[in-house]
């Protein structure tokens, strides 16, 4: 017995041999990889067809990489500090990380989006949201910079965040924790029915793009997990996903996992627009920070906000309801026509569809099931427009083409699954290496999807790459969407781990992009555009030094009379008008960052010399053939010392 | 109005389009100048191709000791009062004067475009070769002698890493145009005398 035994089991595995050999050897090495690797393929010069946008999670920054070549362009710092790019040291942006905690220099980013008119891509911004200290920034996309940082009160948790509706009326923030609302010392077992979720509508200005907290939605203490905008049809709605509808306050992976459907929560935002018109609303005090970068002066100013008007939906009818929805849904993407609305139960191994008709008529007739603070809840068999069956194991996020398909992840069973919009059947699945998150296509989650590629995000990638130590990277892998199987066609190494991702066609951003920075257009208070405008002006022991830089000198770079004790400011304007002309400057031992000076631009670092002597700075960044020769030196003197301020350049 | 009295008027009158376009145009290319530098000249004003080019040509210049191309230079006064008061007589010549005025015309008006082109080949070399003497590069010829970067007077030609193009614009095309029809108006009027005098 036991050696029959053994004979079969030697059977099968000389069978498992035999039959897989060949086969791992024709995936890895067959004609279908050339085809790939030609796909990919961005010769030498020339450009990507599109941006991708690719969040740098706990990096706290945005990557932008090209499309379909996977390179790495810029990383975009928005709420940690770059030392590279100054970017929360120099005296210019560090407002820019400004908080009602302080200054917080790190942060945890989660989901870009670009700027939509009309429901379709129009390049001009993406919005970027802040998980752990709640803040929603702005990308403009002309310069690839930050310049705006809006702090969300009563929030806990951004993640919910940052969608805007389909003409950018709109970018939303919603809570994942529940807290206090206001921030009080209460017991933690007093969660239930104590602990609320805000859910914040920032209106943005159609023209610069400025952002302002314009009322909240003060929701029962659920967790908000995931949003978008309805679109076409459903436009004047958002909806979320919402976990622990069980309201735990602790083991919440045990505690928060007992309701068999939680919900998703249809917001009507014209009719919340209608009842701030009104006057239905409770202006709340508060304090949040609103962080402006001026293009013009080259430097960020912090507001403080002060109140902010709240909306209790138990008290406006109409406004909120509740979506029954199995099982603890992250995802909550909405389909190009805005008629139906997905969540992704992620431990279930069903995808969730509810119809944006079959809603408003259910609201129409009453067909509540019951309600939840005040909050009507729809009758599920109504609203349902069906589910892609068992498409694999916790599924998370859905993106959609242009052909009337969705794309969900699975994060347990690490792969992507093609289904079809309507008959729910499933077309195709590829597995991801491994632990899908988030996926995108290029405006998958607008009215237009341009369903060339989708980029799968990766949490874990084990033996993908060379190891790294302990550490190894996250990663991104492109599919070719174009057929009816889909095709894996890259693998390639993200920065932190990427949550989410926006993408746009190349041609609607690239012509749009900055050169320089017009000189003349500079008016940092402290800019020195011209030889007269030099000069080093003491004010007690603050000293400023107006400096200019361009190919290859400082002027001034001999500077006598500092003393020991000073507050030493440069601010350094780069006069060049040269396209990818950029200067840095760096002091020895100042306690901070290089700066990094694009061409037009004025940028200023404290200094505090500690040691008499004559101390050097210099150029960072190799600029020209003189790069080398572009330096100065500083002479610091004893702090009694009487020797005067002077500044030279040349022979003067 | 005759044929020719309508060539001559308007000759004189389209020479005036050089206060609209560049009589001439210097391009720098080199491969870090995907977008090459340029220099566009008119007859009263050094004017950028893409905004800021002449700041960087002069930027580029400096390494070797060349001047900057300066704000103005006492041509571009000259220049439009000559065209002026050019196209002025030449118009005048047209409505009250006979055809052999119309020849005095061109060869004036002809000699002055040629003085034009000389002054400009003077300044060329002036700027090519009055260099800095502690010039932060210098070259030499294989005879030994300083290099000069004067560019070409019209063509095409390499000095260094860049190749420098030289040649005439929109303006100077019309200039010509002026000018010659101004010489038919001429030969056309002296063709229509003959024939009224044999007939």
């Amino acid at each position: 017995m036991k050696k029959t035994f053994i004979y079969l089991f030697m059977i099968s595995i000389a069978v498992t041999i035999i039959n897989c050999t060949p086969k791992t050897k024709s995936k890895q090495q067959g004609a279908l990889n050339a085809s790939a690797a030609e796909k990919v393929y961005v010769p030498p010069g020339e450009h990507d067809d599109f941006y991708a946008f690719v969040s740098g999670g706990f990096s706290g920054q945005l990557a932008v990489y090209g499309l379909p070549s996977g390179r790495l362009f810029k990383i975009i710092p928005v709420f940690s500090q770059d030392a590279e790019k100054a970017w929360g040291y120099s005296e210019e942006t560090k407002p820019m990380l400004n908080t009602s905690f302080g200054h917080i220099p790190w942060g945890d980013a989660h989901h870009p989006d670009i700027s939509q008119t009309n429901g379709e891509l129009d390049g001009r911004w993406v919005f970027i949201n802040e998980n752990n200290t709640p803040r929603i920034a702005k990308i403009d996309l002309t310069t690839f910079e930050t310049t705006e940082i809006i702090e969300v009160p009563n929030s806990a948790g951004n993640h919910s965040s940052s969608y805007v509706t389909e003409n950018t009326e709109y970018v939303i923030a919603g809570t994942r924790f529940g807290v206090p609302v206001p921030q009080r010392d209460i017991s933690i077992k007093e969660y239930k029915g104590n602990f609320k979720g805000a859910l914040s509508f920032l209106k943005v200005d159609p023209e610069e793009g400025h952002m302002d907290l314009s009322f909240q939605i003060l929701m029962p203490g659920f967790d908000y997990d995931k949003a978008h905008p309805g679109r076409g049809k459903s436009h004047g709605w958002f909806f979320y996903t919402t976990y622990n509808t069980e309201e735990a306050s602790t083991l919440l992976e045990v505690n928060a996992s007992q309701n068999d459907k939680d919900f998703i929560a249809a917001v009507n935002w014209k009719k919340a627009e209608e009842y701030i018109k009104a006057g239905k609303f409770k202006t709340m005090p508060t304090r949040y920070a609103h962080n402006i970068y001026d293009e013009e002066t080259h430097t960020a100013t912090t507001k403080w906000g002060k109140e902010v008007r709240v909306l209790d939906p138990a008290e406006c009818p109409g406004l909120v309801y509740f979506l029954p929805t199995p099982k603890s849904p992250h995802g909550c993407d909405v389909d190009p026509t805005g008629e139906y609305i997905v969540g992704s139960g992620k431990l279930s191994a069903d995808v969730t569809v509810h119809s944006f008709s079959k809603m408003m008529k259910a609201i129409e007739e009453k067909k509540f099931t019951g309600e939840a603070y005040g909050i009507p809840i729809l009758d599920f068999e109504t609203v349902n427009a069906g589910s892609v069956k068992q498409a694999g194991l916790g599924p998370l996020h859905t993106e959609f083409d242009d052909k009337g398909h969705g794309y969900t992840t699975f994060f347990i069973s690490s792969e992507v699954v093609k289904w079809k919009v309507g008959t729910w059947e499933v077309i195709d699945r590829k597995p991801t290496y491994y632990s899908v998150g988030h996926l995108m296509i290029p405006g998958g989650n607008s009215r237009k999807p341009f369903g060339k590629y989708v980029l799968a995000m990766n949490k874990i990638t084990k033996d993908r790459y060379l190891p790294t130590g302990p550490e190894v990277t996250q990663s991104a892998q492109l599919y070719d969407i174009t057929g009816e199987k889909m095709e894996l066609l890259l693998d390639f190494p993200t920065v932190g781990e990427p949550h989410y991702a926006a993408g746009c066609p190349a041609d609607l951003i690239k012509s749009k992009s900055k050169k320089i920075f017009k000189l003349e257009e500079n008016k940092h208070p402290y800019v020195a555009k011209s030889a007269e405008d030099v000069k080093v002006v003491r004010n007690g022991n603050e000293v400023h030094i107006y400096m200019t830089m361009i190919r290859s000198h400082f002027s001034p770079d001999n500077i006598e009379g500092i003393k020991v004790g000073d507050k030493v400011y440069f601010h350094v304007t780069n006069l060049e008008q040269d396209y990818d002309v950029p200067h840095g400057i760096s002091m020895i031992g100042a306690n901070t960052s290089e700066l990094l000076i694009m061409p037009g631009q004025t940028e200023s670092f404290v200094w505090e010399p500690k040691q008499v002597g004559v101390w050097p700075f210099y150029c960072t960044d190799f600029c020209s053939a003189l790069h080398q020769e572009m330096q100065g030196y500083v002479r610091v003197s004893p702090k009694d010392s009487d020797i005067e301020l002077s500044w030279s350049l040349g022979d003067e | 109005m005759t044929k020719p009295k309508i060539m001559m008027v308007s000759g004189a009158v389209i020479i005036l389009t050089l206060f609209l376009f560049p009589l001439w145009n210097i391009t720098l290319e080199a491969p870090q100048y995907p977008t090459p530098l340029g220099m566009d000249i008119y007859i009263y004003k050094f004017a950028d191709t893409h905004p800021h080019d002449i700041k960087n040509i002069n930027l580029m210049n400096h390494y070797v000791g060349m001047q900057e191309i300066p704000e103005t230079i006492p041509e571009f006064k000259i220049f439009p009062i000559v065209i002026i008061f050019m196209a002025l007589t030449g118009v005048l010549i047209g409505f009250f004067k006979n055809y052999k005025w119309y020849l005095g015309w061109f060869i004036i008006m002809s000699v002055l475009a040629c003085t034009g082109i000389y002054d400009f080949y003077l300044w060329e070399y002036e700027y090519g070769h009055n260099l800095d003497p502690k010039a932060i590069l210098k070259f030499t010829n294989p005879d030994g002698s300083v290099m000069g970067f004067q560019p070409p007077l019209l063509g095409s030609e390499d000095i260094l890493n860049f190749r420098v193009h030289s040649y005439p614009q929109l303006g100077a095309f019309f200039l010509g145009a002026g000018i010659l029809l101004c010489l038919f108006a001429y030969i056309t009027s002296k063709k229509n005398q003959k024939n009224t005098l044999l007939s």
